[in-house]
C-alpha cells in the first residue's frame, strides 16, 4: 500500500551448484527473489535446475557458491516457517490422511489445542474431510497432491515451496490447487511454484525462467509475453485431419516460430518481421484469413527457448501405411471392471477407426486408467468385451498384443540397459526377424538422433531422450494401434510439441491412437474424446462438440477444452445431486 | 523363439551391465566361499584346556605333558581349586579341564584301573564332545606302556575318498550347493519384484511376449549366476584348496542345471506372491533357511526326526549335495547320480509349474 | 556449512519424537513383511534348529561285510547289529558294500575277514577292517570311533581275563557340565535368538530406512524442523522393542516347547540383548543411509550382519579352530559377544562379570555405528 515493495522473504544471488560427476553445472549464477503475498513461478525445460534450486532454498542441498537469505538467515534455521511440498508429495502411503496430518503437525510444532481447528480448516479447504481414515496410498493423484499441500501448510508457513504440484493431476484439481494457493498469498505468504503448465505460469505475479541452470528471464510474465505481442495469429473453421495437416505444414513454413492447435483453431507464432502468409500458401482453402490473436506466455516461452518442433515427422515418413480395414482398430463394448462391490469402470463403449486419435480424459481416479488397462490387456474385464485390430482380448490376447504399441505413464524401459540394448530387446520381444530388427533399429536411431547416446544407460538419459526412446520402443514393429497413457505427463511444452508431431504423422499413415491425458490442449489434437467421470462416460464426441455442449450448459461461448471439462463435470455433479430428489 | 531369445539376452545384460548387480554377483559368493571354507570347520584345534593335577607323580606328569604337547590344544591352564575350575569353565576361559585325582599315580603304579575326570563345557556341546574324545585318547595312551599281552582283536581304519579326513574336502564341494541356492532364490525373486516396482513389468505384459516366455527369460539371470559361481568355486576348490575332482564334469553340470531350475521355480513362486522388493527379499530369506538346514549340510539327515526326514525329500539341495560330494570325491557313477537326479527333476517341474500357474492366476 | 544444514542435531522435542514413533509403529503394524520377519521367521528357526540341526549322532548306516562264517565272526556281527550307533546292512562280499558307499547309501564298511575266527582260535589277534566315507569327515570320525568301540566291548566280553589285564590302562570319565545330555538344541536356541535379532535389528531397519529415501518421504521429513536425533530415535526404538519382543517369544517357546533350561535371570537376558541391539540397529541405519536403495542395502546387510552372526559368532562353529585371520575378524562381529552370554544365561546362570564385559564391548560397537550413520546422514542429499 505504501508504494515501496516489501522486502523479499527469500533472496538468492549468484547461486551455483554442480553435482559430483556431472559434466555441466546444475545451476550457474542463479538469482531469485520470492516476495511476500505473491506467487513466483519457476518454469523451464526438463533438467533446467528447478528442483535443485528449490532444494537449495529449503536447505536440503548446499549451494557451491552464492548468497542465500531465507527469512532473514540460513534456510536450515528458518525450517519451521518454510512449507515444502516435494514432487512426490512426501506422504506415507500406509498411513491415513489424519495420521499423515498428525505427523506433520507434530513435526512442525503445531500446538495440540490448535490441531483440530487447523485440520478442519485444511480438510475443508482441500475437500478431503470425508477421507480422514483413508490411507494415503489409496487416494487419487489429485487428492494426494492436496493432502501433500495440507501437510505443508499445517503450521501456516511464511514461505511455501511447491515443486511441480500439477504433474499427473487433472484440470479440476489443478484449478482448485491454484485457488487455494492464491488464497494463501492474500495472507502475506510468499509462494514459489514450479510448473510445466505455462497457463499457470502466466497467472503468477513474477516468473523465473530457467534453462540449463541459467536464468533466461526474471520478471512479470507479461513482460516476456509483450515481446511476442502482435505476432500471433489464428485460423478458425478447420477440423480434425485438415487442421493437423495445416499445422504440420505451418511448422515447417518460413517465418513461423511455432504452430499449435488451440481453442479449435490453428494458431501461429510468427517470426519477428514476418508477415502472415495467406492460408493458401499452407495448402488450406481460402475461405477465411488469419485473424490476430492475443499472445500468451507460452508463445514467448517457446520463442525464448528457440522455437517449436518441426512439422514433418521422420518417424511417420518411414512408417508403413496401415491398410484399410472394415474392422475398427479398437472397439470396446460394455467393458466393466469391478473390485468387490466397487465399480472402477462401468459399461465403457466406443470404437476407434483407422487413422483416428481418441482421447480419454477425466479427473484422477475416475476410471480412465482402468478402461485403458482393460483394452491393452493389463487388467481383465469383469464384463463386456474389447478388440484390438480385430483380435478379441479374451480369446486372442497374444495377437491383440502383437498389434499394439504401448507407452506407459512413467518411464518404464530398462534403466540399466543401454539405449541400443533397449531397442534390441523390444525388436526381439515383438518377434522381428534379424533383418527386420536391424532395419527397424537403424531407423529409430536415425529418426530420434540416438547415435550419440546409444551406449548410455537409458535410466540416465535426460527426460526428453527417455520420452523419445519410449516412443521408439512402442512403434518399432509398426503396429496399427498405439496406446499412450499420459505420455507427456511432466514434460515441458517443447518436448510435447515434438511428441505430438510424431503422433499426428503416424495417424496420417492410418495408425489408430488411444491416449489419456491431463493436458486439455492435447485433447484438442484428438478427433474424438470421451470424458470419464465416476467410472462412466459422461460425454463423448469431437472436441468441438464437447465444447458446444458445455457452452450450452453455461450459456456463454466457452473458449477452451479445459473450461468444457470443468463445466461438464459440474453438470454431472448437479444432475447426480438432483437424481435422488427426482426419484 | 526370437522373442525368448530377446528376453534371455535382455535378462543376461541386465545383470552384467549394472555395476551393482555385478558386484553382488561376485563379491558376496567369494567372501562366503572363503569365510565358509575356513570358518565352518567342526574340527577342534587350538582349544584351551585346564589341568587340575592333585597328584604329582610320574604318570600325572606324563599325562599333563601329553596334553600340553597335543596339537589340538593351545594353552594349558593350571588349576588348583574347585572355585578356580568353576570360574574357568563359567567364563569360557577353557572348554574343558582334566581333573587328576590324588590317588591317580598310586593306581597306575599298582596297575589298578585308574580314572581321570574330565569336566567339559556343555554349552558348546559339539566342540566339547570332540575335546572329550581327544582327552580320552590321550588318557588311554598313558596306560599303553604298562599294557601287557596282545589285544583280543584289532581294528584297522581306512578312510576312503578323503584319507586324511580333511574337512575342507567336505566343505568346498558342499558350498557349491549352498551358495548357489542362496543366490538362486534371491536373484529370481528380486528380478521380478524390481520390474514390478519400476513399472517395466507392465511393458512386458503388453508386448506380445507370453507369460511362459517371460518366465523362461526370468530363469536366465539366476541360472547364469549359478553356473558362474559354481564354475568359480570349482576352479578355486581344485586349484587353491587342492580338493580332488574325480567324477564327471558333464554329470555335475547336468545336475547343477536341474538343481538351478528347481531353485528358480522357488524364487519365481516367492516373487509371484510378493508385491514389493522388501517382501520378495524377506520371502526368499524365509524360503532359503529351511532349504539349507534340511539339506543335510549342517547336520546329517539321519539325525533328524522321522517326519523331518520325510520333509527333506522335497528339498532340492538334499539331492544336489549328494551328487556334488559324490562327483568330487567318489566319482559317483551315472546310475547313482540318476537316482538322485530324478527326484530333483520332479521338484524342478513342480516348482516351475506352480510358479507359472500362480503367475497366470495373478495376472488374470 | 554442514553445521548450517543441521544446527543442533542432538536437540530432542518430546512431541515431535512421539509423533514419529507413532508413525513408525503404525507402519510396522500394517506391513505384512514385518509380521513375516518378527513372527514367522523366529518360529521357523526355532523349529528347524530344534529338530533339524541336531549334531547329536543317532544311528548311522553302515555295511557289514561278513566274509567269515565262523561262530566268533557271527557273534561279532551280532554285536554290530545290536549296537545303538549303527544301522547295519549285512553283506557277504565287499564289492556291493563299496557300491553302497559310493551311492551315498552307507557311511562306512566294517569287514570281518575270512580268517577272523581262525586267527582268534590260533591266538593271533585278528584284524577287523573299518572303512569310512571320508567325504563326510565328521561322520567318518564317529563311525571309526564307534566301530572300534563295539569291537573293544565285544573283545572285552569274550576274554574277561584279558579285559582285566587291560583294565590297568587309564580311562577318562567326561562330565559335561550344564548340558549333561549334550542336547545340541540347548546351544542352538541362543543362536536362533541371535539370528532373529540380527534380522530385525539390521536387515529390517536397513530396509525401512532405505525405503524412506527411495519413496521420497525422507526429503519431506528433512525439510521439517525435525532433528536427526529425533529421526534416529524414531527408527531405533520401535525396532528395538520389536526385536526384544521376538527375542522374548523365542525364549518362552524354547523353554516351554523344547524344554531348554533357563537358569539365568530375565534381567541379564534383557541386558545382553539390549546391548547387542545397539550395534545391530546402528549397522542397519548406517548401511541404509549410505546406500539409500533397498536392494543394495539388503545385500550388504546380509553380508555384513547375517553371515557373520551365523558363521563367525561361535554358535555353530568353534572360533578357536579358525585360522588366525578369521579369528581376528570375529573380534569385530558383535554377535561374538552375544552368544556366550546367551548360552550362559540359558544353561549356567548369571555370570555377571562376563555379561558386563561383553555388553560393554557390544555397546561400544553400537556407539561407533551410530556416529558413522550420523555423519553419513549429514552429507545427505548432495
Amino acid at each position: 500500500m505504501n508504494g515501496a515493495p516489501p522486502p523479499p522473504l527469500a533472496e538468492a544471488r549468484g547461486i551455483a551448484k554442480r553435482f559430483r560427476g556431472a559434466h555441466a553445472p546444475a545451476l550457474a549464477d542463479v538469482a531469485i527473489r520470492i516476495a511476500p503475498g505473491a506467487v513466483t513461478g519457476l518454469v523451464g525445460p526438463d533438467g533446467a535446475g528447478k528442483t535443485t534450486l528449490i532444494r537449495i532454498l529449503c536447505g536440503l542441498l548446499r549451494a557451491d557458491a552464492g548468497e542465500l537469505c531465507v527469512l532473514g538467515g540460513a534456510p536450515a534455521a528458518a525450517r519451521a516457517a518454510i512449507g515444502y511440498m516435494p514432487q512426490r508429495f512426501g506422504l506415507y502411503e500406509d498411513l491415513t490422511v489424519a495420521e499423515n496430518l498428525d505427523l506433520y503437525a507434530a513435526l512442525r510444532m503445531l500446538p495440540r489445542a490448535e490441531r483440530e481447528d487447523t485440520y478442519r480448516r485444511l480438510l475443508a479447504f482441500t475437500d478431503l474431510a470425508g477421507f480422514r481414515t483413508r490411507r494415503a496410498g489409496q487416494l487419487s493423484g489429485g487428492m494426494k497432491q492436496k493432502l501433500g499441500l495440507a501437510c505443508a501448510l499445517v503450521s501456516t508457513p511464511r514461505l511455501l515451496l511447491l515443486d511441480e504440484p500439477g504433474v499427473g493431476v487433472d484440470p479440476i484439481s489443478r484449478r482448485e490447487l491454484w485457488a487455494m494457493v492464491t488464497a494463501l498469498t492474500a495472507q502475506g505468504i510468499g509462494v514459489l511454484w514450479s510448473t510445466a503448465y505455462l497457463d499457470e505460469a502466466e497467472k503468477c505475479d513474477r516468473v523465473c525462467l530457467l534453462d540449463r541452470g541459467r536464468v533466461l528471464h526474471d520478471g512479470p510474465p507479461a513482460e516476456l509475453t509483450r515481446r511476442v505481442a502482435g505476432r500471433v495469429v489464428g485460423l478458425a473453421g478447420l477440423g480434425g485431419q485438415a487442421m493437423r495437416g495445416a499445422m504440420r505444414r505451418a511448422r515447417d513454413a518460413d517465418g513461423v516460430v511455432d504452430a499449435t492447435i488451440a481453442a479449435g483453431s490453428l494458431r501461429l507464432l510468427l517470426r519477428e518481421g514476418a508477415v502472415a502468409q495467406s492460408p493458401g500458401a499452407l495448402g488450406l482453402g481460402t475461405r477465411a484469413g488469419f485473424e490476430p490473436v492475443a499472445a500468451r506466455f507460452e508463445d514467448a516461452y517457446v520463442e525464448r527457448l528457440g522455437g517449436g518442433a518441426r512439422g514433418d515427422s521422420a518417424l511417420a515418413a518411414s512408417y508403413r501405411t496401415i491398410p484399410e480395414s472394415d474392422r475398427p482398430a479398437i472397439a470396446a463394448a460394455g467393458l466393466t471392471k469391478r473390485y468387490g462391490d466397487f465399480t472402477a469402470a462401468r459399461d465403457m463403449a466406443f470404437t476407434i477407426a483407422r487413422g483416428e486419435i481418441f482421447g480419454l480424459i477425466g479427473p484422477n481416479g475416475a476410471g480412465k486408467s482402468t478402461t485403458f488397462r482393460m483394452l491393452c490387456g493389463l487388467t481383465a474385464a469383469s464384463a463386456g468385451s474389447g478388440t484390438v485390430a480385430g483380435h478379441d482380448l479374451r480369446r486372442a490376447a497374444a495377437q491383440a498384443r502383437a498389434s499394439l504399441g504401448y507407452m506407459a505413464q512413467k518411464f518404464s524401459l530398462y534403466g540399466d540397459l543401454s539405449v541400443a540394448q533397449n531397442l534390441a530387446f523390444f525388436a526381439g520381444a515383438y518377434g522381428l526377424d534379424r533383418r527386420a530388427a536391424r532395419r527397424a533399429i537403424g531407423e529409430m536411431i536415425e529418426i530420434f538422433e540416438f547415435a550419440p547416446v546409444l551406449g548410455q544407460n537409458a535410466g540416465l538419459l535426460p527426460l526428453g531422450f527417455k520420452q523419445r526412446l519410449a516412443l521408439a520402443c512402442a512403434v518399432m514393429h509398426q503396429p496399427p494401434v498405439l496406446f499412450l497413457d499420459e505420455p507427456t505427463s511432466g514434460v515441458d511444452p517443447l518436448m510435447r510439441r515434438e511428441f505430438w508431431s510424431h503422433i499426428n504423422g503416424l495417424v496420417e499413415k492410418g495408425v489408430a491412437v488411444l491416449v489419456t491425458t491431463h493436458f486439455m490442449e492435447e485433447a484438442e489434437y484428438c478427433d474424438r474424446v470421451s470424458l470419464i467421470y465416476r467410472a462412466e462416460q459422461i460425454a463423448s464426441g469431437a472436441p468441438a462438440e464437447l465444447k458446444a455442449t458445455a457452452a450450452a450448459l453455461s450459456g456463454r461461448a466457452s473458449a477452451g477444452m479445459e473450461e468444457a471439462f470443468v463445466l461438464l463435470i459440474e453438470d454431472s455433479d448437479r444432475r447426480r445431486a438432483a437424481e435422488p430428489a427426482a426419484a | 523363439m526370437r522373442r525368448i531369445a530377446a528376453m534371455i539376452v535382455k535378462e543376461a545384460l541386465a545383470i552384467v551391465r549394472d555395476p551393482k548387480s555385478r558386484t553382488i554377483l561376485v563379491i558376496p559368493p567369494l567372501v562366503q566361499l572363503f569365510v565358509f571354507s575356513f570358518a565352518t570347520t567342526l574340527d577342534v584345534t587350538h582349544a584351551d584346556v585346564g589341568v587340575w593335577a592333585r597328584s604329582q607323580g610320574a604318570a600325572s606328569t606324563d599325562l599333563v605333558a601329553r596334553v600340553a604337547a597335543s596339537p589340538n590344544f593351545r594353552h594349558v591352564l593350571s588349576i588348583s581349586s574347585p572355585a578356580q575350575l568353576r570360574h574357568a569353565i563359567d567364563r569360557q576361559t577353557v572348554i574343558a579341564a582334566l581333573v587328576i585325582g590324588p590317588g591317580f599315580d598310586r593306581d597306575v603304579a599298582a596297575h589298578r584301573p585308574a580314572e581321570v575326570g574330565v569336566v567339559l563345557d556343555g554349552r558348546r556341546s559339539n566342540a566339547a564332545q570332540i575335546v572329550a574324545g581327544y582327552l580320552t585318547a590321550i588318557a588311554a595312551s598313558v596306560g599303553t606302556a604298562s599294557r601287557i599281552g596282545t589285544p583280543a582283536a584289532g581294528a584297522v581304519v581306512t578312510n576312503w575318498f578323503n584319507p586324511a579326513l580333511s574337512y575342507i574336502w567336505f566343505t568346498l564341494p558342499s558350498l557349491i550347493a549352498i551358495i548357489v541356492s542362496v543366490s538362486g532364490v534371491a536373484i529370481t525373486s528380486q528380478s521380478i519384484a524390481r520390474e514390478r516396482e519400476l513399472g517395466t513389468f507392465d511393458q512386458l505384459l503388453v508386448s506380445p511376449l507370453r507369460i511362459h516366455e517371460i518366465l523362461i527369460g526370468k530363469t536366465v539371470p539366476p541360472m547364469l549366476s549359478g553356473l558362474f559361481n559354481a564354475t568359480l568355486f570349482l576352479a578355486i576348490a581344485t586349484t587353491v584348496f587342492a580338493v580332488p575332482f574325480k567324477g564327471s564334469l558333464l554329470l555335475l553340470y547336468l545336475a547343477l542345471f536341474i538343481y538351478l531350475l528347481a531353485l528358480v521355480g522357488i524364487g519365481l513362486f516367492v516373487s509371484a506372491l510378493s508385491m514389493t522388493q522388501q517382501q520378495a527379499f524377506l520371502g526368499s530369506f524365509v524360503a532359503t533357511v529351511p532349504i539349507l538346514l534340511l539339506s543335510g549340510y549342517s547336520s546329517p539327515i539321519e539325525n533328524m526326526p522321522g517326519f523331518l526326514q520325510t520333509l527333506t525329500c522335497i528339498d532340492p539341495a538334499r539331492y544336489f549335495l549328494v551328487i556334488v560330494q559324490g562327483e568330487f570325491l567318489k566319482a559317483m557313477p551315472v546310475a547313482a547320480v540318476l537316482d538322485q537326479l530324478w527326484p530333483l527333476a520332479l521338484i524342478a517341474l513342480a516348482t516351475l509349474g506352480a510358479a507359472a500357474r500362480l503367475f497366470r492366476a495373478r495376472m488374470g | 556449512m554442514s553445521a548450517a544444514l543441521r544446527p543442533d542435531p542432538a536437540r530432542l522435542d518430546p512431541r515431535r519424537l512421539r509423533a514419529l514413533l507413532a508413525k513408525e509403529l503404525t507402519q510396522i503394524l500394517r506391513d505384512p513383511s514385518t509380521f513375516l520377519i518378527a513372527l514367522v521367521l523366529p518360529l521357523l528357526l526355532l523349529f528347524l534348529f530344534g529338530y533339524a540341526v541336531s549334531l547329536d549322532t543317532s544311528r548311522t548306516r553302515i555295511a557289514l561285510v561278513l566274509e567269515d562264517s565262523g561262530a566268533a565272526a557271527q557273534s561279532l556281527a551280532q554285536a554290530y547289529e545290536n549296537s545303538r550307533y549303527f544301522d547295519v546292512a549285512l553283506l557277504r562280499a565287499s564289492a556291493p558294500a563299496k557300491e553302497l558307499m559310493v551311492e551315498d547309501r552307507s557311511r562306512g564298511i566294517v569287514v570281518i575277514p575270512q580268517d577272523f575266527s581262525r586267527r582268534l582260535a590260533r591266538g593271533t589277534a585278528p584284524v577287523v577292517q573299518v572303512i569310512t566315507d571320508g567325504s563326510q569327515p565328521n561322520t567318518a570320525g564317529f563311525v571309526a570311533a564307534y566301530a572300534k568301540g563295539v569291537l573293544g566291548d565285544w573283545a572285552a566280553a569274550r576274554r574277561p581275563a584279558l579285559a582285566r589285564a587291560l583294565a590297568g590302562t587309564v580311562t577318562a570319565r567326561p562330565r559335561f557340565w550344564y548340558n549333561p545330555g549334550l542336547e545340541s538344541r540347548n546351544f542352538l536356541v541362543p543362536g536362533a535368538i541371535a539370528i532373529v535379532m540380527t534380522m530385525i535389528g539390521t536387515l529390517l531397519t536397513a530396509l525401512v530406512v532405505a525405503r524412506e529415501w527411495e519413496r521420497g518421504t525422507m526429503e519431506a521429513m528433512i525439510a521439517t524442523p525435525m532433528t536427526m536425533a529425533e529421526f534416529v530415535l524414531s527408527k531405533v526404538v520401535p525396532y528395538f522393542l520389536l526385536a526384544l519382543a521376538a527375542m522374548a517369544m523365542c525364549t518362552v517357546l524354547a523353554v516351554t516347547l523344547f524344554g531348554v533350561p533357563f537358569r539365568g535371570s530375565v534381567l541379564a537376558l534383557a541386558l545382553v540383548s539390549s546391548a547387542f541391539l545397539l550395534p545391530a540397529l546402528g549397522l542397519g541405519l548406517f548401511v541404509s543411509t549410505v546406500t539409500r536403495n533397498q536392494f543394495v542395502a539388503s545385500q550388504i546387510a546380509l553380508l555384513a550382519s547375517f553371515l557373520p552372526t551365523f558363521l563367525l559368532s561361535g554358535f555353530l562353529y568353534e572360533i578357536s579352530s579358525m585360522p588366525a585371520w578369521i579369528r581376528a575378524i570375529t573380534f569385530l562381529v558383535p554377535a561374538r559377544y552375544l552368544i556366550p552370554p546367551l548360552q550362559t544365561i540359558f544353561l549356567v546362570g548369571d555370570v555377571w562379570p562376563m555379561f558386563w564385559r561383553d555388553s560393554a564391548i557390544m555397546a561400544g560397537f553400537g556407539v561407533g555405528f551410530f556416529m558413522l550413520s550420523l555423519r553419513a546422514t549429514r552429507r545427505s542429499l548432495d
